[in-house]
């Protein structure tokens, strides 16, 4: 058996992309945060400077599947269906950014999940995503 | 494609080469003409989503789609200054990608008004009448004051 903490770091180790991103995770019980530490290379806008906003999609997308990795440990690596991206403020590029995921409905097939991103201030999020994700069952 | 002034050309092949983040991803130029944009991402082994299979992340679908989508815009609004930032991206993905394969999108702006831009986009690998995603996004227009 392999503890939840686990599962997250294999997932985490698993994915060259995470690691592209330079993307961390932390679990608290059952509650996982996401962690985006800043980086030159990360950067959509040099001007503000800002996160790329491709990036911001990407770091929301890949904290669903940390969460339903944690969730669904049996489970095959999920496929992303569809996602909606709102960006609500820009994701300033010298600030370290944190996500967490709320898995709404977590089906036989399908799972819904919501993410919110934000960097100094909790409840100033500065993106947020809802996505579908189909799950397999073959482990 | 003659309609694109040879100095815009220039602008939206510098779009991916000063842009951190287009660079790290090695993303290309492709094309330009009007309100239309093109680029691509080889594929490499750092971007890699699923290490069972070798397809690429759907994050950088999702980059290559807002970045082409930018580059739609700026081919709409022509050769006047301006910035712009995503309001909201919706993606859809059909299918992953084939295995260690890159990703082309073309992005096209139908809509542009004096403060929004609305933007479809379409990814591939191989056959474009496959695709791998779609997109449709809206984009906030800061241009300079008259």
């Amino acid at each position: 058996m392999t503890s939840p903490a686990e599962q997250l770091q294999a997932f985490m180790q698993r994915v060259p992309y995470i690691r592209f991103l330079g993307m961390q995770a932390e679990l608290a019980g059952d509650e996982m945060t996401a962690i985006l530490p800043p980086s030159q290379r990360l950067i959509g806008n040099t001007f503000i400077p800002a996160l790329h906003g491709g990036v911001i999609g990407a770091f929301l997308e890949m904290t669903a599947l940390a969460q339903l990795s944690v969730a669904e440990p049996a489970r095959r690596l999920p496929k992303t269906i569809d996602v909606t991206i709102e960006y609500l403020r820009p994701g300033r590029g010298g600030l370290t950014s944190y996500a967490r995921a709320d898995l709404r409905k977590v089906g036989r097939r399908i799972a819904n999940v919501h993410v919110e991103a934000w960097q100094d201030d909790r409840d100033k999020p500065f993106a947020a995503l809802r996505g579908h994700f189909l799950l397999s069952s073959d482990s | 494609m003659s309609d694109v002034p040879e100095a815009f050309r220039e602008i939206a092949e510098r779009m991916v080469q000063v842009t951190p983040q287009a660079a790290a991803l090695g993303m290309r130029f492709v094309s330009v003409s009007p309100a239309r944009g093109s680029l691509d991402v080889p594929w490499r082994e750092d971007l890699v989503g699923d290490p069972d299979t070798g397809v690429i992340a759907g994050g950088v679908v999702t980059t290559l789609l807002d970045h082409t989508c930018g580059l739609a815009m700026a081919a709409a609004a022509g050769t006047e200054p301006f910035s712009t930032a995503t309001l909201d991206l919706r993606i859809d993905y059909m299918r992953a990608a084939a295995p260690r394969t890159g990703v082309v999108c073309e992005a096209h702006c139908y809509k542009i008004t004096r403060s929004i831009g609305f933007v479809r986009a379409e990814a591939w690998d191989v056959d474009r009448s496959d695709l791998v995603a779609t997109a449709q996004a809206a984009f906030i227009l800061n241009r300079p004051n008259p």
